[in-house]
């Protein structure tokens, strides 16, 4: 019953995770950026699906027009932070090579804090619930489950089946992962590497806001979490390997299943406590991920 | 040249702080002195940054690791502040040793990260064992380094010139420029001859002692060791905008990037909210437009490095 239980939350947290997680770490296998300000992209997604599907009222489409408008509001702040932050670090003459990496990484923490800030200044911390996409419950083997989180789940799986299915079947998907092997050929090839970029943070704006949504309407959330959600996406990364998309997957699993084991078992106040000890035997026996080249 | 413009900033600077008791209040005072703390947080991570070319995202790890052992031994045993600043000190130390291990094996995200998660590690503990170190209230000391603001500002103030002299002193030095050399190709640095591993212990030793001597003598001034104020990675964040907003690899510029930063904080607390939200978009503009910070920006007006 308890095994069942952990079997069935663990799985649709990771699924979660999974799906926050991945977007990372395409942008960061495609365009080199780790971008530090992830949990406050899937903050605003939920806080603004939040917003819109309260104006609109308590009719079934609001929830819908909400998560709408939620997705494309982090798609917004995605394509924002590649324009604003990440692409003129990246190009700026003055700073040397080797320090692209630190500001572009402080960059992004500082535009994650003024998202995180603007936040919790129009819409306060408290913690938000958006209303799930689909009510009721089910009985699996005499376990509760909201419908919503059996959404989840197989939203989650959907989104990331679509994702293989661009970047391994499609011409578009080819150029992303030529451009995360050799940015130059591709240019010499002619293809303008830009806009391939901008396609990367597009798609990764989507993917963290739906991810964000369906937090929002599983746990619930509050602009105080960014920190912890990029803490936990940059985990399941480096856990997977920096820029392995299949790593990241097997990761979120472990991740999402540690803490839930540890939640229900021991204590939920050590929660996260399982998955940094573990973090930090993986970087120093095997830095490069469970899954990641050298 | 660059020593007489820097001497040129630098002298005035210090005079006008070390007469400021006789002009300002006890707010200001108080203000500053934090800040000072800050500074040699700030200017001790730039060793670590800009000339050892480390990414520290834990510099709240080492300050933690220091103030939590005076606290402890103050709050518990009654010992003296000089020795629970020296054991604090030492204990920042030994933390510093055991980043550097990591930190010569891994590089770049991999070695921030570690530093990220010693940081929420520390943070746990100290939290999950709540009994005996206050948890998330803090702990509260039965010394204090002073009761008056004016000697708590000079305690500071001496405080931050004696390290940042020391800091910038070793940062000119020959084991300076071989930090610098290992920080920005280490292969060639070992190739040339230099023991890139010990220079980068030394660094790491060098930054722990001070970040945890800083950080021991912050918590004898508020009388409280909290995790909001030592080991948050809040803090360590903080330390870090201030280091690069002031101009990394001058060391300096680190601890005039700390005096804005906490100048800036206190000048917008009318705002409310708001007020983190203007400092980080202040320091994400310089950061975008003037990567070299204020220092940089003053002493290469050029635009050259």
């Amino acid at each position: 019953m308890l095994a069942l239980q952990i079997l069935i939350d663990g799985f649709a947290i990771s699924s979660l995770y999974a799906l926050g997680a991945i977007g990372f770490t395409l942008i960061f296998g495609v365009s080199g950026v780790l971008n530090l300000s992830h949990g406050a992209l899937m903050v605003v997604a939920a806080v603004i699906a939040w917003w819109v599907g309260g104006l609109l009222g308590p009719g079934t489409g609001s929830v819908y027009v909400g998560a709408a408008a939620g997705v494309a509001a982090a798609l917004v702040c995605a394509l924002a932070t590649y324009r604003l932050i990440a692409s003129p670090i990246q190009k700026s003459p003055s700073i040397p090579r080797e320090e692209k990496e630190i500001f572009v990484l402080t960059g992004t923490l500082l535009w994650g804090i003024m998202l995180q800030e603007a936040i919790a200044y129009l819409f306060t911390n408290n913690p938000k619930t958006v209303r799930p996409l689909v009510e009721g419950v089910v009985m699996i083997l005499g376990v509760r489950t909201p419908h919503n989180e059996i959404l989840t789940a197989v939203l989650s799986w959907a989104l990331i089946g679509l994702l293989w299915l661009l970047v391994n079947r499609t011409r578009m998907g080819k150029s992303l992962l030529a451009a995360s092997m050799n940015p130059r050929g591709l240019t010499l090839l002619g293809f303008e590497l830009s806009n391939i970029y901008l396609a990367v943070w597009a798609i990764y704006g989507i993917l963290a806001g739906i991810a964000g949504v369906l937090l929002g309407a599983f746990l619930g959330v509050s602009s105080d979490n960014a920190g912890t959600l990029t803490a936990s996406a940059f985990s399941i990364v480096v856990l997977g390997g920096l820029g392995s998309v299949s790593g990241s997957l097997v990761a979120a699993y472990v991740v999402g299943y540690l803490e839930t084991l540890t939640a229900y078992l021991i204590s939920p106040s050590i929660r996260t406590v399982p998955v940094l000890l573990l973090l930090v035997v993986v970087v120093y026996l095997r830095p490069q991920g469970l899954l990641g080249r050298r | 040249m660059l020593r007489n413009r820097t001497f040129l900033i630098v002298a005035p600077a210090l005079l006008v702080m070390a007469l400021l008791p006789f002009g300002v209040g006890g707010y200001i005072l108080g203000l500053l002195t934090l800040a000072f703390y800050y500074a040699v947080f700030a200017m001790s991570w730039d060793l670590l940054f800009g000339f050892a070319g480390e990414v520290n995202f834990g510099p709240s790890f080492l300050i933690g690791v220091g103030a939590y052992t005076a606290a402890l031994l103050n709050h518990y045993w009654l010992w003296p502040i000089p020795a629970c600043l020296a054991c604090g000190a030492l204990a920042a130390v030994i933390a510093g040793m055991i980043l550097a291990v990591p930190a010569l094996r891994l590089s770049g995200p991999y070695f921030g990260l570690t530093t990220l998660v010693a940081v929420l590690l520390l943070q746990n503990v100290i939290v999950l064992n709540a009994g005996i170190t206050g948890g998330e209230i803090g702990l509260d000391l039965p010394d204090v380094l002073a009761v008056d603001d004016t000697t708590n500002y000079y305690y500071a103030f001496a405080f931050m010139v004696v390290s940042g002299g020391i800091l910038f002193g070793l940062s000119r030095s020959p084991v300076g420029l071989i930090l610098q050399a290992s920080g920005q190709d280490a292969v060639e640095a070992a190739a040339l001859g230099f023991n890139v591993a010990k220079h980068k212990l030394v660094a790491f030793c060098i930054s722990a002692f001070f970040s945890g001597l800083a950080g021991a003598m912050l918590i004898f001034y508020m009388g409280t060791a909290s995790v909001g104020t030592v080991v948050d990675i809040a803090v360590g964040v903080n330390v870090i905008i201030a280091a690069v907003l002031g101009g990394r690899r001058t060391i300096l510029g680190a601890a005039i990037g700390a005096i804005f930063l906490i100048g800036a904080g206190e000048i917008l607390r009318p705002l409310g909210q708001l007020a983190t939200f203007v400092v980080s978009a202040v320091a994400l503009i310089v950061i975008l437009f003037f990567p070299s910070g204020f220092l940089g920006r003053l002493l290469h007006p050029e635009g050259r490095e």
